[in-house]
Formats: C-alpha cells, structure tokens, sequence
C-alpha cells in the first residue's frame, strides 16, 4: 500500500494524516505537541509515535509534506498605491498565499509608517505600485523608505514593470533579499495575482521555513511547501473544480473559524447571476481568501458580540445581556475554555453564527441600485455567492460544534443585509477529518488521491428545514 | 504608457449616467490616434476617475455627461484631483453638460471655473479633440521638464 504522510506543523498541534494513495482513504491520524520554539522535531516525533500505534507498525511513505503555520504563520505586510486599486490587489495576492496580514498601507509611506511595519516585524513584504507604464514615483519612494529601514524580511516586488529594476536594485543595495515578479495590477481593474502568491511561496520555502526552525525536520520531509491557509485554499479549489475536468462538486464557500480570526475561502467566478447587473470595480479572484482579524471565538469573541450588536447577540444566543457578559469575561480569562453546560453551549453557538455571518458579509460582493436618467441599474461589488452550492465548515469549531448547521447557517442570505450576495441554498457541510488542508497539500503530487481524500472528508449536514442527509456524500 | 504613447488618458461617463456609446467611439479614436486610453465606461463616480488617473500616472481626464446633470456632478472635481496629489492633470469635459437651452458661451465659462481646461459642446467629432489634447499634454510636459 502507498502512502503519504501529510503533516500540519500548527501552533498547538503538530497533526499527521497518513493517506493511502489509491483511494485518497486516511489510514491514521495522530497529532502531537507543537515544538517549533524549541525542536520541531520533538513534536514530530511524539506525533509519529502516535501515528504508529494507530496503524500498528512504521509507515513507508511515497511522499512526506508539510504545512506550517506554527511561530505565527507566514506574517506579511502589503504596501500598494491607491487603497481600491494596487494596495487591494496587493492584500488580495498575499491573502491567497495563506499569509496573515500585519498591515496594509497605501500611497507613500511615510517614517512613522516604516517605524511601524519594521515593529512588527513582518516575515516578508510584498510591495506593489502603478499599473505597467504608470506611476513610478509612489513605488519608488516606498523601496527607498524600505531600503533605508532596519527591515530584515526578503521583499516581493509585484508593481509597475517600468520600476522594478530601480526598485530592486535599490533593495537589494541596501542588503534586502528581493524577488521580483510580475504587477499584481498590470492595466486598469487587470487583477493578476497569480505571480506575486507564486514569489510569495517560493520565498517561504526557501526562507521562511528556515527562519521559523521547521527546517530542522527537513531530512524527515520531502518539502514543507506553504502556509497552512494556502492548503486549505488549495484543497477547497480542487474539490470544486476537480482533477483534470472530473469529480469537482462545483462553487463552493469554505468557513474557518478560529480562537481569535475567522477564515473565508471562496471557490467561484463571483460574476453576476441576474441579468442585467453591471460589475463595478477591481475584479476579484476565483479563488478567493479573506481573514477577518476581529472575528474569533475566545481571544476577540468581546468584538463579535459588539460588531452584532447586544440586543441582536443576545437574542441569537437566548441568553440575558448578564449572562452573555459574564461568559464575554470567561473568554477573555480563559482563551482554552471548553463549554459544557446548555447556557455555554448557546453562547458559543451564537459566537459562531454571528462570526460566520459578519465574516461571510464582509467576504461577499454587495449590490447597489443606482437610479439613473434611463431608470434603475444595478450594480454589484464584489464576487456574487448567492448560486454557490456547498458551504463547508472546517477546523476544529465547526467540526467539534454541537449543532454545525445552525452556525453556517449564518452563511446563507438574509434579512440582516439584503443587498449582500451570500449564498442563498447551498448544502451545508463539515470538512469532518480535515480533509481540505491534507488535500491541498497533496495536490501536485497526487491530485486524484487528493481530490478523492477531500470527498471523503465531507458530511452533509441536515438543512434548515430538518431534512436530514445521508452521513457521508463521500467518495465516487 | 509606452514611450510611442502621445499620453495616457482616463475617459468614462460620469455620474449616474448610463449613455455610454458616444464615449466608446470617442475612446476608440483616442486609441487609434496613438493615446493610451483607459476607459472607465458609464455610471463612474468622480473619484474613481481620480483613482485610475493615479496608478496609471495619466496625463488627463476626459470626462463625459450627456444627461444634463454635469454641472452637479463635476462640481469639485479638480479640488478632488489636487487632493490627490494631481495639481496639474489636464481635465477635459464634453456633452450635453447642462439642461435646457442656455448659450454655450456662458456653459463653457462655467466648466473653466469648475477647473477643466477645455470644454466640447454636444456634437464634437472624435479629431476636434486629439489635437488639442497632443497640444496640451506637449505643452505640460514641457512645463514639467523645466521645472
């Protein structure tokens, strides 16, 4: 039997799935402490050993990979021209990467901004500017100001082509490692971001894993080869489309909700499904991932309850406005605390809700009818969700969730924002064995297997009106 | 812009104005004339023509209203541009700017206060406005190299 071993180097966790390569089936899974501050390999090891007495006997394995986001992911800074234009492009390619986002700036830095982006201290930059032939002198400066920083972090220069020889060359003068590709705008509302994500992983893996000290396993792994998002951003890309033109399960929306952030993936075209709607603005990407930084269930659950609202979250929860701040200050005291009672269990199912719907809300495009001299038009911002098929949660919230359906449920359109283009009928699922991240991972190198191991992973939830589905929708 | 380029221009419809033919032929010609022309089609606000004329380091806007409401909508316009750092943008305007019969004298002094440098009456052919614009964008260049 070929296997892969697929690990996740996490924060807390140091999880392994080991994956018969034939059928896409997880054989084990095992997970370990997370040692990146001190050895990875001891997490590694403990995980391993765990992952033996689970399939009783060493593995050997046809590919060993690995994901990270362990030592804080991939930590990113992104710095464009005009805030809707490069600098939203800029954020949108980093974001696609799996980075996490540390600050986004736009127009010309200034000193206070450099004191700021260097306190942060930043695993990479990706620095944009101009359309190809346009501005030259806001992206020159910025390269300037970073060069002249005390900013060790390698540098992805996406801007205007015309810059980027002095742009580089400046960098790289002031001892800055520098990758230079293509303009994350090239034209006027051209999104291409393609290039600036690839720069972004290669550098990764030839720096960032090593700055971390996940390299220290790497005589046990073939590659660690991106940030843990940008697995599950490939993983949930080749669920919907498929291998090779077979086997996807079409549009899909991916919800991932942490401790202190909550992860949207988009996976679909996002143009209008109205006749008649006209599409305004930069164009976003098919595969699209937005991390909201204020929408978490422990370290920020104090900025759900007021980003809902007190009397909207209280009446979502069932709960009185004491309760709920009581609970609000157990969060805070206690960042691991599990719920266990039927008070908590509503508590933090209507964190989950309410954060699955601001995050959902702000990751959706938006419709604005504008009343023009020839009568109304409609215009949409933003990728349209409302014909998406499947809406999947992932991770550990939603999967351990008592009642998953009612949190994504929070997904779906609504009255709250009727001009908001949330799904409006998907099948709502869980990804049960965190099958989209191993997916991701594994999709170069055995895209069939892969595709088939995130299949398997899905359960169908029942949907709001009670019709309950089938456990699994797995497999061919 | 490439260096064969006589210059970089943004156009569109500004407002909520929908009528959008005249400003593609217009954009077309402007493209065929040997301009670098990036049009923004109809219904654009205001600041998005300053926007797109920011990264694409553009040398004017030109800015077409055929629906009788482009006094309301470019009131500000170039105060918006000196904003944004585009002091010495060349801004044209063209169309059925006003409504009812006024004498265009008087509409075309209105639109030079609003800050445009040159403003075309209804009915101006695609060639009226290439030349004088190769002329201007020349002479703000000249300008430019001086200082």
């Amino acid at each position: 039997m070929a296997l892969a071993l697929l690990i996740d180097f996490g924060s807390t966790y140091t999880k392994l799935r080991a994956v018969d390569l034939a059928d896409g089936r997880v054989v084990a899974s095992a997970q370990g402490p997370s040692t990146v501050t001190t050895d990875v390999n001891e997490g590694l090891d403990a995980a391993l050993a765990n992952l033996e007495g689970a399939m009783g006997g060493a593995g050997e394995f046809a590919h060993r990979l690995a994901t990270s986001s362990a030592a804080g992911g991939l930590k990113m800074v992104t710095v464009g021209l005009v805030p809707d234009l490069t600098a939203k492009a800029a954020r949108m390619a980093a974001l696609g990467a799996g980075a996490k986002l540390a600050g986004t700036y736009a127009f010309e830095l200034t000193d206070a901004d450099v004191a700021a982006i260097v306190a942060e201290t930043p695993d990479m930059i990706l620095l944009s500017g101009g359309t190809d032939g346009g501005n030259r002198k806001v992206i020159e400066h910025n390269a300037t100001m970073l060069a002249a920083s005390a900013l060790a972090c390698p540098v992805v220069v996406a801007g205007n082509r015309s810059s980027a020889e002095t742009v580089s060359a400046g960098l790289e003068a002031a001892g800055k490692t520098v990758i230079a590709t293509e303009n994350v705008m090239p034209r006027h509302l051209e999104l291409n971001i393609g290039p600036a994500r690839e720069a972004i992983r290669q550098l990764f893996i030839s720096h960032i894993v090593h700055a971390k000290g996940i390299d220290k396993a790497r005589e046990r792994l073939d590659a660690v080869l991106m940030p843990t998002p940008a697995a599950v951003l490939k993983g949930a890309r080749l669920l919907a489309d498929g291998h090779a033109g077979a086997g996807g399960i079409g549009p899909l929306l991916v919800i991932d909700i942490g401790g202190a952030t909550t992860d949207v993936h988009s996976i679909c075209d996002g143009e209008p499904s109205q006749s008649g709607v006209v599409y305004h603005g930069l164009p976003e990407p098919y595969a699209k991932r937005t991390v909201e930084g204020d929408l978490g269930m422990r370290h920020t659950a104090r900025h759900v309850v007021e980003a809902a609202g007190d009397a909207a979250f209280t009446a979502e929860a069932g709960l009185s406005i004491d309760e709920v701040a009581t609970l609000l200050q157990r969060t805070e005291d206690d960042v691991e605390w599990l719920v266990e009672n039927a008070h908590e269990i509503a508590f933090d199912r209507a964190l989950a809700a309410t954060a699955t719907r601001l995050s959902v809300t702000r990751h959706a495009g938006t419709l604005e009818t504008v009343y023009a001299a020839t009568g109304p038009v409609t215009m949409q911002r933003g990728k349209d969700l409302s014909e998406i098929g499947c809406v999947i949660g992932t991770g550990g919230v939603l999967v351990h969730a008592d009642d998953p359906a009612a949190v994504l449920t929070g997904a779906l359109a609504g009255a709250d924002a009727p001009l908001s283009l949330r799904p409006r009928q998907p099948k709502l699922m869980v990804d049960a064995d965190y099958g989209l991240f191993a997916a991701g991972l594994l999709a170069d190198a055995a895209p069939e297997a892969a595709l088939a191991l995130a299949r398997r992973s899905l359960r169908q939830l029942a949907n709001e009106e009670g019709e309950i589905s089938h456990g699994a929708t797995a497999a061919h | 812009m490439t260096d064969a380029s006589k210059g970089t221009l943004i156009t569109g419809v500004i407002g909520s104005d929908t009528h959008i033919v005249g400003n593609r032929i217009l954009s077309r010609a402007l493209e065929d004339a040997g301009f670098t022309v990036v049009a923004l089609g109809a219904l654009t606000p205001a600041s998005e023509f300053v926007d797109a004329a920011i990264e694409t380091d553009a040398d004017a806007i030109l800015v077409s209203s055929l629906y009788g409401q482009g006094e309301l909508d470019c009131r500000g316009f170039r105060e918006l541009c000196i904003e944004a750092g585009l002091e010495d943008i060349l801004l044209y305007v063209g169309g059925y700017l006003v409504v009812g019969d006024q004498p265009w004298d008087s509409v075309e002094e209105r639109f030079q206060q609003m800050g445009f440098d040159r403003v075309f009456p209804p009915g101006t052919r695609p060639a009226d406005v290439s030349g004088p614009l190769a002329e201007d964008i020349a002479a703000r260049r000249a300008e430019r190299a001086e200082t």
